[in-house]
């Protein structure tokens, strides 16, 4: 008895193991129409990765003329026309919204174009497996090679490899850098050895991610590192493109010799070539997969094999659901692009694109922030009076030297006073510098009478008044009182 | 050597330890495990030779104690400019300069929070019997010159030239009875139109123009020579309610304030005195 137990927890113990141990991909070369789109994104978005950080965009005097730029020493990003304080993050918030919906909006229609063609991760995973592929050759070369012994061909072969990796890590990781200095002096600086150490240790970080990422990590970072596989499901519906194997042509697969009849038998020759190209190392027969990527690779490989065949193409390919099954019955396709789940995305990425563009164009010069003292929350004065104290941030957002007039609405019986400057109030408008492109800090108090009851809490406005533009900025805050 | 017997329910190897029944398996610290502690092992023989960890014994890099005063003298150099300027100023200088206001403010603010606030509050705020900075009456005067003597020197401290001033203790020492002390109270109280009962108030008056006058004034406007805090206003020290001052008079509490003379710099006080000024309570 004792030992059937013991087999069984032998057994259990066995079935619990959740750790697969990754099986290396060997992904072979294939050429058509989908690897030509491929390299052409290639090409087109690394050329916007590298020209967009040289573009210059003039800004006037003591401001940095990089049209492109994030500037964190100084706290402030610049897109073009756009110059971004801390204090504005949530433009940032919006544009990563944009990002979101973006997404959504496409994988809806189109399935997971992003992962297979613009994603960095599959970009530059192409850049190294070009590489590879040069120097240890195509598919069945580098898995003989991996296989033999130590020799002095692997070694150089290996070695050569991986300094092309870092050198493209660097290129292409490492030049995220450019976004964050300005590029025209860092660029210099980097080769000379005279940027600084932050420079250095950053553009070490981004080439060793890269290299990491792109060189090792590869199908990986999808599969198990990426969420956006993970839910990019919810965005499937029936009419969302897919790469698909059409099983309704294909089955039942099976080895085919020249000259014989295709009759009862799928055109599937079973010949795992799109098995073989895969980046993902998965099989697409096997149906719809979170590994797949949507990168196409396989359909290139399949036509190609079909055209051998002098059959028709498109055993794999990008397909709908709902055209799979019309196909498979040899009804006309059906299109459905506008559905209310497109109709969503496109409605709520709208109304944010709206509101960013009603942000932007409202975007004030100048800015307010207003603290309430805590301690004391409020001062009884000798004659009853209450005070309360308020720090002011002005943030002057122009490159000139302002002059604000502060004001308050709604708390019409108190006095203003301001802390360094008790000579110069004029009927409770206090005049407030700032200095070009900084935030200037006072301190200010107001006291209401004695005869008038203050209420435990009572909200009002200040009002800072750029005086020469007139561009105005408002901040609520409250009066305390006993 | 001998084979190890193989316990037969994991098929782990025993120590050959039994106790009772029991036998010990042997598993191995993880081979990873085990190569990052002689990592570490490694590592700590080579940081020795850059840091010792032995007093005294130099080594090749600074001590992180060393690289700490470095970075203060650093830091202490970047406010150099500031600090003479402080030292070469007075404090109404300071507080007309811009940016020896600003830098006053800021220094006098962790000085504040690391020597007063225990007692006055952050902030100043105060607390019963401790004097409220924040406010617009001052007990020894609200002036810069007041502010930094009282900070310098102290209130019924040690210090030779201390602030210092006593109340008689009127019940204590029965030199007022009970009934006199309450009608007085009353009366100090109508002074600020709080008296409960106006009749003992009326009688209190000349109770108080013989015994109180000398030192908190005609009305009751206070003495700032004297510390005598102004009883005509809406600030209560120890409190307003007709209790709390009959108290006061039967048996006066006075507070304490230690000299900062000797126990901080003059450029500390300086930046005290400015940061106090800018509470609410600065007089010109």
């Amino acid at each position: 008895m004792a030992d059937v137990y013991a087999d069984q927890e032998a057994q259990s113990r066995k079935e619990q193991s959740l750790y697969a141990s990754r099986v290396k991909v060997y992904p072979k070369k294939v050429w058509g129409q989908i690897r030509k789109l491929k390299w052409a994104s290639l090409i087109v978005l690394l050329g916007i990765y590298y020209i967009a950080p040289w573009l210059r965009w003039d800004r006037g005097p003591n401001a940095p003329d990089q049209a492109f730029l994030i500037d964190m020493p100084h706290r402030r990003a610049y897109f073009l026309w756009i110059e971004i304080w801390p204090q504005e993050v949530y433009f940032l918030v919006g544009l990563l919204l944009l990002g979101a919906l973006g997404m959504f909006f496409v994988t809806s229609l189109f399935g997971r174009i992003w992962c297979g063609y613009t994603c960095p991760q599959t970009v530059w995973t192409d850049l190294f497996m070009w590489v590879e592929r040069l120097i240890e050759g195509d598919r069945n070369q580098r898995i003989r090679l991996d296989k033999a012994g130590f020799s002095l061909d692997k070694l150089w072969r290996k070695s050569a490899k991986h300094a092309a990796w870092v050198v493209i890590a660097i290129l292409t990781g490492g030049a995220w850098i450019m976004y964050f200095n300005d590029a025209p002096t860092v660029v210099p600086a980097i080769l000379t050895g005279t940027a600084g150490i932050k420079v250095y240790g950053f553009l070490f970080l981004f080439t060793a991610t890269t290299y990491l990422l792109a060189g090792w990590a590869r199908e990986q970072v999808c599969i198990y590192m990426c969420p956006w596989p993970r839910f990019q499901s919810a965005m499937y519906d029936e009419d969302t493109l897919a790469v698909t194997y059409r099983d309704w042509r294909g089955e039942p697969r099976g080895k085919h010799k020249k000259g014989e009849s295709w009759e009862n038998r799928g055109h599937c020759v079973d010949c795992r070539a799109c098995v073989a190209v895969c980046p993902m190392g998965i099989d697409i027969r096997d149906g719809m997969q979170l590994e797949c990527i949507g990168c196409g690779l396989c359909i290139d490989a399949c036509n190609n094999i079909m055209d051998n065949l002098d059959l028709p193409r498109g055993l794999v390919g990008y397909d709908s659901q709902r055209n799979q099954d019309l196909r498979a019955t040899g009804k006309p396709l059906h299109f459905h692009f506008i559905r209310p789940r497109t109709i969503v995305y496109a409605v709520i990425f709208a109304i944010i694109c709206g509101l960013m563009a009603w942000g932007l164009l409202s975007r004030s010069t100048v800015e307010v922030n207003v603290l309430h003292d805590r301690n004391p929350v409020y001062v009884t004065l000798s004659d009853g009076s209450i005070r309360n104290g308020y720090t002011i941030r002005v943030l002057n957002k122009t490159r000139q030297e302002k002059v604000y007039k502060l004001s308050f609405d709604g708390l019409g019986y108190a006095t203003m006073s301001v802390v360094g400057q008790e000579d110069s109030m004029a009927e409770n408008i206090a005049r407030l510098t700032a200095a070009p492109n900084m935030v200037a800090t006072y301190h200010v108090f107001l006291t209401v009478p004695p005869e008038l009851e203050v209420e435990e809490s009572h909200s009002f406005d200040f009002t800072l008044t750029d005086r020469d533009t007139g561009a105005i900025a408002h901040h609520e805050t409250i009066f305390r009182g006993p | 050597m001998t084979t190890p017997k193989k316990d037969e329910l994991t098929g782990v190897a025993t120590t050959g330890h039994e106790w009772d029944g029991l036998t010990e398996l042997n598993n191995p610290l993880p081979r990873w495990w085990l190569y990052v502690l002689y990592a570490t092992i490694v590592f700590g023989v080579i940081y020795a030779f850059f840091v010792p960890p032995i007093p005294g014994v130099e080594g090749i890099l600074p001590t992180t104690r060393q690289a700490l005063s470095e970075r203060v003298a650093e830091a202490r150099e970047g406010q150099a400019t500031f600090l003479t300027g402080i030292e070469n100023s007075d404090a109404a200088q300071i507080r007309a300069d811009g940016e020896l206001f600003a830098f006053a403010t800021a220094g006098g603010a962790a000085s504040f929070a690391e020597n007063c606030a225990p007692c006055h509050g952050a902030g100043g705020a105060g607390a019963p019997g401790y004097p409220s900075l924040a406010d617009d009456v001052w007990l020894w005067g609200g002036t810069l010159g007041d502010i930094e003597a009282t900070i310098i020197h102290g209130v019924r401290s040690d210090d030779p030239d201390t602030r210092y001033s006593e109340m008689l203790a009127f019940g204590r020492d029965g030199i007022l009875t009970g009934a006199q002390i309450g009608d007085v109270a009353n009366y100090v109280l109508s002074l600020s139109g709080k008296a409960p009962d106006a009749q003992a108030a009326a009688a209190g008056k000349e109770i108080f123009a013989e015994n109180c006058t000398s030192c908190h004034g005609e009305n009751g406007e206070g003495m700032q020579e004297l510390g005598a805090p102004a009883l005509d206003d809406a600030i209560w020290l120890y409190g307003g309610t007709l209790a709390d001052v009959e108290t006061q008079i039967t048996n006066p509490k006075h507070g304490v304030m230690p000299a900062w003379g000797g126990r901080l710099d003059e450029t500390t006080i300086k930046m005290l005195t400015v940061y106090v000024s800018t509470l609410g309570g600065y007089e010109e």
